[in-house]
């Protein structure tokens, strides 16, 4: 079931002002809902690298695997959906791929990168991450982080040491506790959200909300809805006016109607008599 | 590496490294910093520093810790924060923060291994040896130079615009552009948005079939700078854009 109709997307991608080169990678597809970005990391062009790899690997198995599958059908061992399988393994596919060309080609050796990737099907979107890179959700005005960085700083909120709005001022962002392809395996964090008409996701590079405070991103989304091109780029133009000290990437997606999936039980119930 | 300088009276007494994980003050004798002093408690703060950051922490003291004037229990230092022990001042001096460029370093992502860390408030005595994997090669002196300290700079210090309806239902009323964008319009019909930037301020149609008219002129999909008295017109109403002298 193609989604084109459902799902409106729009990306910004800019090197910012201070980089000589982009090392984010995004992409996106709204026929199969899926929407994929990374920020890469590395000496010289390692960084493009990896990132380049993971965004392109799990766009293009995803585009070949979905449409023979039913995304929203049980798959997993434990209940997980086919959506949540696929990412997973995908995301595990990636890791092996940027693992291999780092440990056998020199230039790129310790190469890594941090990951998003969401994929919409029947009323909502799994999202799997690792890293620092980040997704958030605006739903009837209430503009929300849903991924939860895995990076030193998070780890410090989390246990207390430090406070929210302390964590601003911290020395130690952009130290991140997981990355893909710098070990043999990597856990990614899959959760699955439901979706409604409506709802807007920001999928980011740390260049995003490093520069731009959550508030503010979240209220230039309200703003801007009506044209999301134009709201991604004014997001990486606010990056870049607040100093735009690193690679920004921007992809939107805006929920225009539900997408319940076809071919339930009715539907097969139904072709049994074909 | 961040360090502490001890004073007394003005009169400088010693500096301190932090280049432990905890660093203990009292007037007891196993503090990495011993104040003899009877308005100092045996074991009376403590701070702990992790990579770059450094939090204090006092450890119910008798006569308390202050940071900046204020008493506190626990703190985040910050370059240039002054704690004060009885009579005895301490100045927090953090140089990756001041020089920048040690900053600047840590601006690119790095790897934390996750073995070689603990999340929880870190026990003591523990070696202070987190391994920073995929260091990137980093070679200073490229442009990446100029960076230091543009950090989240709001919208410069641009004036701020105000725009007046010059026809319609509500001409005259005034709307100040003091927010870093504002939308002008009706939604559904005509919505432009006003972008307050480090150097001016740019008018850019969001939605309707009708793009907004600047001074006569219809305006494309692009953003347009706006200078002062410049005549704006949107679904069916004038207003006019212009910099208020006080």
């Amino acid at each position: 079931m193609s989604l084109v109709k459902v799902l409106e997307m729009a990306s910004a991608t800019d090197p910012g002002l201070v980089r000589s080169h982009n090392e984010d990678s995004i992409a996106v597809d709204a026929d199969i809902g899926l929407a994929v970005l990374a920020d890469g990391m590395g000496g010289y062009n390692a960084g493009e690298v990896a990132s380049g790899i993971a965004v392109s690997l799990i766009m293009s198995e995803m585009q070949q695997a979905l449409p023979s599958v039913d995304p929203h059908a049980a798959g997993g061992v434990s209940g997980e959906t086919i959506g949540e399988v696929l990412l997973r393994d995908k995301i595990g596919r990636a890791n092996a791929s940027i693992f291999q060309a780092a440990i056998s080609q020199p230039q790129y050796a310790g190469m890594g990168t941090t990951l998003v990737a969401a994929l919409f099907y029947d009323n909502r979107v799994s999202v799997g991450h690792i890293g620092d890179s980040r997704m958030y959700r605006l739903r009837a005005g209430q503009f929300e982080q849903i991924t939860r960085d895995h990076s030193l700083l998070q780890e410090q909120i989390d246990s207390g040491m430090i406070s929210k709005e302390m964590a601003r001022l911290s020395q130690n962002k952009n130290l991140v506790t997981r990355a893909v392809g710098i070990d043999p395996d990597v856990e990614a964090e899959i959760h699955t959200h439901a979706v409604q008409a409506g709802d807007i996701y920001l999928i980011c590079s740390d260049g995003l909300n490093d520069m731009v405070e959550d508030e503010e991103i979240g209220a230039t989304l309200g703003m801007l809805e009506a044209n999301l091109p134009l709201a991604a780029t004014q997001l990486v133009q606010m990056a870049n006016d607040n100093g735009g000290r690193d690679n920004i990437s921007v992809i939107l997606i805006k929920v225009l109607s539900e997408f319940p999936a076809q071919g339930g039980w009715f539907a097969k119930f139904l072709s049994w008599f074909k | 590496m961040a360090k502490l300088i001890l004073s007394l009276d003005g009169a400088v007494l010693r500096e301190i490294v932090l280049n432990k994980e905890r660093t203990t003050i009292g007037r007891k004798e196993h503090n990495d910093v011993v104040i003899d002093n009877l308005a100092v408690s045996g074991d009376h703060a403590q701070i702990v520093s992790i990579l770059n950051d450094s939090f204090l922490e006092d450890l119910d003291s008798t006569n308390g810790t202050l940071v900046n004037g204020n008493p506190i229990k626990k703190h985040f230092l910050q370059n240039g924060d002054v704690i004060e022990i009885g009579k005895y001042k301490l100045k927090y001096l953090n140089e990756g923060a001041a020089a920048g460029h040690a900053a600047e370093e840590f601006e690119k992502t790095m790897i934390l291994r996750p073995s070689a860390h603990t999340p929880a408030a870190p026990a003591p005595n523990r070696t202070g040896d987190d391994t920073l994997v995929n260091t990137p090669a980093y070679s200073p002196g490229r442009e990446e130079e100029m960076t230091a300290k543009v950090a989240a700079m709001p919208a410069g210090h641009l004036p701020v615009a105000t725009i007046q309806l010059l026809s319609g239902p509500n001409a005259g009323r005034e709307l100040e552009l003091a927010k870093t964008l504002v939308t002008i319009g009706k939604p559904g019909v005509q919505v432009a948005v006003i972008a307050r930037r480090p150097h001016g301020y740019f008018i850019t149609h969001v939605e309707g079939a009708n793009f907004p008219v600047l001074n006569g002129k219809v305006l494309d999909a692009q953003a347009h700078p706006l200078n002062d008295h410049d005549v704006i017109e949107l679904a069916g109403v004038k207003m006019e854009f212009f910099f208020k002298s006080e």
